[in-house]
């Protein structure tokens, strides 16, 4: 180990030093002004967005090749830390007022990043496995953290059992194709795959780990657990669930498959084509059916897997795979604006002990919140892919990366459940705005700012979206 | 720098800022500002008009800069006008005001929101007839579905949810498509200007004809065409009046113009290959739609009805692919939203007194409205086509452009057979609009007089406010129909630059 190893994961340090102090600090917080700790957890975070920003450009490999500091890296890392503020600003109110108010919150989110950011830098297989729990293991305690509610401790216990058993698929994957490459550093199995010959071990083994990650992100058919430990899991928690922990799988895969498999693309392309379209298909179907606020964005989150999922299929053409990997970024940040401002809001409008999460009780809400209302609204138009909101420009971009490869037929589907995803996302419009009723919501003033922040970053970025693309796109040019 | 056209587009949005920024209960306040600046847009779009240079076929006080030009896109702001859209753009600026006007007592709930809805929808009518890149073009046009489903859902009649919703993934199930068809010409041609696309051409066929068809998905449910149209009662039976005088006057010519835009001068093999089936579909439009207005029992949905049927022509009119077929169509987008606008605004107007559309419980109005009775008549005269007004002067080029079509073969199946049923379409229209206006001005006097004199007040006559809405739209009737040359002219270069295009048999 020397010095320029520990420039590679500086942010990582520094966040994962936070966390062990805040630990401590936490204890001499007294209990009822545990407002302090979430405001040190945000300090900690920021100090390390900035320190992950003036990491732009650089470009090293530490500890033996274990872990890698690049454009991509920053891009995710930078994503991650931002979801982690806004994980942050989410919960400061809500857990006060759900009487679940612990310092230990705001430290579990913090080593949860601290995994996530090791996830996106990890290019050793034993590093992505030692990343994915150290991001699962503090979420499976959070998803419980409201206990004794027993919905939420049935959500931790059911994310912490199917996450184990993921654990496992991933584990055996990477015994598999360090059998097959004698390697679990992805460069070195990149080599060792295009001299070998046979590779049925290799694809197996790839094979077992798309079935872990596709647990972690929530694809078809592997998305069983989701909708009840969303629904479950405090709504603060879930939201940053949602988007971290997906974030985080997602640059994990890009950065495996993408890099260390294209040997074998000819196989994984079909599995990843029908991952793809199920995941869309049954995402947007079934949350049709959906009249808890919180199961529709649970599908809804399934729904989107899918399309990032688009991004893979063509990870094995040389000429489309940075595009498309740039156009997999770029969703990624606009699903996570969308997605926390969306439950920003479902926040707002919960109540103790469950109440206020059903479809109906947003009945009249922009009469009487019509901000709340609008920013919901704009939400929604996003997630549905229609203007002027970045989920139109991140649809349009992924949409491309998958024509220009010549999978029309899956932008095909793709565009198809996106109408269908239209008929659910627009009836949150309208019971909001077409029926009448008496809706309270909690107007605290950090979730007032998360929910108009990314109402604002939704609009926005969608006329001038230019500077996520170039940098986006810069992200991915070392990765290949 | 010409920024003129941006300013036509967005000067909307200033009364937007104003509106948004206004609390309270002064809705009189906020209708005045909502109408006043759509007064400036028309004022901004009668400037325009005035740079405009009729006799040059090309995109005129064009504004081009780089929007997204990173990570391999090359998407344009642009924006210009021909010949070609020019009218239509006048139509909307003319239109929005009117509609703004009719609703001054229509709409007592939510006049903030109503309004902002509005100028918002304006923006993107004007974004969709000027965009001139693809990227850009798809944007406002699925921009101009959020308002129109928030105008009907919020502010529809009894089941305005479901028209909403209808209204919107009808809508949205077109224009998908043409999304995938927009990055498949954006990728392969590494642009997303249409002017370039255009001049680069060379699409081989049988893409073409795929290409050809996921844009004129899209359009022909705007349009629309039989037997996408079943959007299109819904929607305008439970929109309010202002709703349904845009959507009829503007929205649908979007799927029109989209064709005249995009379909013919991008994909002319397929037009060409596609021109007798469009035409097909065009004149069973056209005696379908005639043939169901005339079994309707409520008046809006009759007027519906008969746009299918009058949408019929125009469709009928561009795929005969020829000037007087072309130029025909484009009067006709322009007469259809004038005359039809006017007969959903003078049915709101009687609406707003009775509370129904029901033929039955009207009659023997002619005594009691003297004044609505004969601007409704110049109307429903003016919409089936008699000659000296102005649905006459387009019906007729287009029948002309068809059956010239039919002659030189164009539709090199049909022949002239689809001029000469289309022709029927035009009697059946007088049977239809004299039936209404029979039901309801003439006979004994009906049920519905006594209804409302049980509420305490007769029904009245047309008043000043109502007048003056509808009055702008007579003149038009009338100019059109007597003296059309000017408007021809307007447009002749570009259609013939377009005609030029087709690798006409």
């Amino acid at each position: 180990m020397n010095q320029f190893d520990l420039t590679t994961i500086l942010p990582i340090t520094i966040l994962t030093v936070w966390a062990c102090v805040l630990l401590l600090v936490d204890l001499f917080i007294p209990k009822t002004r545990k407002g302090i700790t979430a405001l040190l957890s945000a300090l900690g975070l920021a100090a390390t967005l900035g320190f992950t920003l003036s990491q732009i450009g650089m470009e090293d490999s530490g500890f033996n090749g274990m872990v890698a500091l690049d454009g991509f890296s920053t891009f995710v890392n930078a994503l991650l830390l931002v979801s982690g503020l806004l994980g942050v600003a989410l919960a400061y109110g809500y857990v006060k007022r759900m009487g679940i108010e612990r310092g230990e919150y705001y430290t579990l989110l913090l080593f949860s990043v601290v995994g996530m950011m090791l996830m996106a830098q990890a290019t050793d297989l034993i590093v992505v496995f030692l990343a994915l729990e150290l991001l699962s293991i503090p979420l499976y305690v959070l998803a419980a953290f409201s206990r004794p509610k027993t919905d939420s401790e049935e959500a931790g216990l059911k994310y912490f059992l199917l996450g184990a058993f993921s654990s496992g698929f991933l584990v055996y994957g990477i015994a598999l194709i360090f059998g097959a490459t004698q390697s679990t550093n992805i460069f070195a199995i990149v080599e060792s795959a295009s001299t070998s010959t046979s590779n049925l071990l290799l694809t197996i083994g790839a094979a077992l780990l798309l079935i872990g990650f596709g647990f972690k992100v929530a694809a078809v058919p592997f998305h069983m657990w989701t909708p009840d430990v969303y629904q479950g899991a405090p709504t603060a928690v879930t939201a940053f669930m949602s988007s971290g922990a997906k974030i985080a799988g997602f640059a994990a895969l890009l950065r495996v498959f993408a890099t260390a498999f294209p040997a074998i693309a000819t196989d994984m392309t079909d599995v990843l084509w029908v991952l793809s379209a199920a995941t869309m298909i049954v995402g947007n179907v079934v949350a049709i059916a959906q009249t808890d606020i919180k199961r529709l964005l649970a599908y809804s989150s399934i729904a989107h897997a899918g399309y990032i999922l688009m991004v893979f299929v063509p990870y094995g053409n040389e000429n489309v795979v940075a595009t498309s990997v740039a156009a997999g970024l770029f969703y990624l940040v606009s699903y996570a604006f969308t997605n926390f401002g969306a439950w920003g809001v479902v926040i707002a409008l919960e109540k103790k002990e469950g109440k206020g999460l059903a479809l109906n009780d947003y009945a009249g809400l922009s009469k009487r919140h019509p901000a709340l209302a609008a920013a919901m609204a704009v939400f929604m138009l996003s997630l549905i892919g229609l203007p002027p909101t970045i989920g139109l420009i991140g649809k349009i971009y992924l949409f491309r990366a998958v024509i220009d490869a010549g999978f029309v037929w899956l932008a095909i589907i793709g565009v198809l459940t996106s109408l269908v995803s239209a008929f659910y996302y627009l009836r949150v419009i309208v019971v909001m705005y077409m029926k009448d009723g008496e809706p309270t919501a909690e107007r605290e003033p950090w979730l007032d700012m998360t929910t108009a922040v990314t109402a604002l970053v939704t609009v926005i970025v969608s006329f001038v979206p230019q500077f996520l693309f170039a940098w986006a796109s810069d992200a991915v040019l070392k990765l290949f | 720098m010409n920024l003129s056209l941006t300013l036509l587009t967005f000067s909307p949005l200033i009364g937007i800022l104003v509106l948004l920024f206004m609390s309270g209960n002064n809705r009189n306040t906020m209708r005045w500002t909502a109408l006043i600046t759509s007064l400036v847009t028309f004022g901004v779009s009668i400037l325009v008009f005035t740079m405009f240079n009729a006799s040059n076929p090309d995109l005129q006080l064009v504004e081009k800069y780089n929007w997204i030009t990173v990570a391999g896109w090359n998407i344009q702001y642009h924006l210009g006008v021909d010949g070609l859209s020019i009218l239509l753009i006048l139509l909307t600026t003319f239109l929005t005001p009117i509609s703004i006007l009719s609703t001054w007592t229509a709409v007592e709930e939510r006049v903030k929101e109503y309004m902002i809805f509005f100028l918002l929808l304006e923006i993107g009518m004007n974004g969709v007839f000027l965009a001139q890149d693809l990227f850009l073009f798809y944007i406002f046009w699925e921009f101009t579905l959020v308002p129109m489903y928030f105008i009907i859902g919020i502010w529809g009649g009894p089941r305005r949810i479901y028209a909403a919703i209808k209204f919107f993934l009808y809508t949205m199930a077109g224009s998908i498509l043409m999304l995938l068809a927009i990055l498949w010409l954006g990728v392969n041609g590494g642009t997303f200007s249409l002017p370039e696309l255009i001049a680069q051409g060379g699409i081989p066929s049988n893409i073409q004809w795929w290409l050809f068809l996921a844009f004129a998905a899209a359009f022909a449910i705007k349009v629309p065409m039989w037997p996408l149209h079943s959007w299109l009662p819904d929607a305008h039976v439970e929109a309010p009046t202002a709703g349904s005088v845009i959507l009829a006057g503007v929205l649908l010519k979007l799927g029109t113009y989209g064709f005249v835009r995009f379909n013919l001068p991008l994909f002319p093999e397929a037009a060409v290959r596609a021109a007798p089936w469009i035409a097909l579909l065009a004149t069973i439009g056209i005696i379908y739609g005639a043939a169901v207005s005339y079994a309707q029992a409520d008046i809006k949905k009759l007027v519906a009805y008969s746009s299918v049927s009058h949408l019929g022509f125009v469709m009928l009119g561009l795929f005969a692919l020829n000037p007087e077929g072309i130029a025909g169509a484009i009067l006709q987008m322009i007469n259809h939203g004038i005359s039809t606008g006017a007969l959903f605004l003078l049915v709101g107007m009687i609406y707003e007194q009775t509370h129904t559309r029901e033929f039955k419980v009207y009659g023997g109005l002619w005594k009691i409205t003297p004044v609505f009775g004969t601007i409704f008549l110049i109307v429903a005269l003016s919409s089936m086509g008699l000659p000296g007004l102005n649905g006459f002067v387009g019906e007729f080029t287009i029948l002309l452009g068809a059956w010239g079509a039919g002659q030189n073969g164009v539709f090199y199946w049909g022949n002239v057979w689809f001029a000469a049923i289309s022709a029927l379409g035009v009697i059946m229209a007088a049977v239809y609009i004299l039936y209404m206006f029979q039901k309801m001005f003439l006979g004994p006097q009906g049920e519905i007089v006594d209804e409302v004199k049980k509420h305490g007040h007769a029904i009245r006559d047309l008043n000043w406010r109502e007048i003056v809405t509808v009055v702008p739209l007579l003149i038009f009737i009338f100019w059109i129909g007597l003296y059309p040359a000017p408007f021809f002219d307007i447009m002749a270069p570009a259609v013939d630059k377009l005609v030029a295009m087709m690798p006409l048999p």
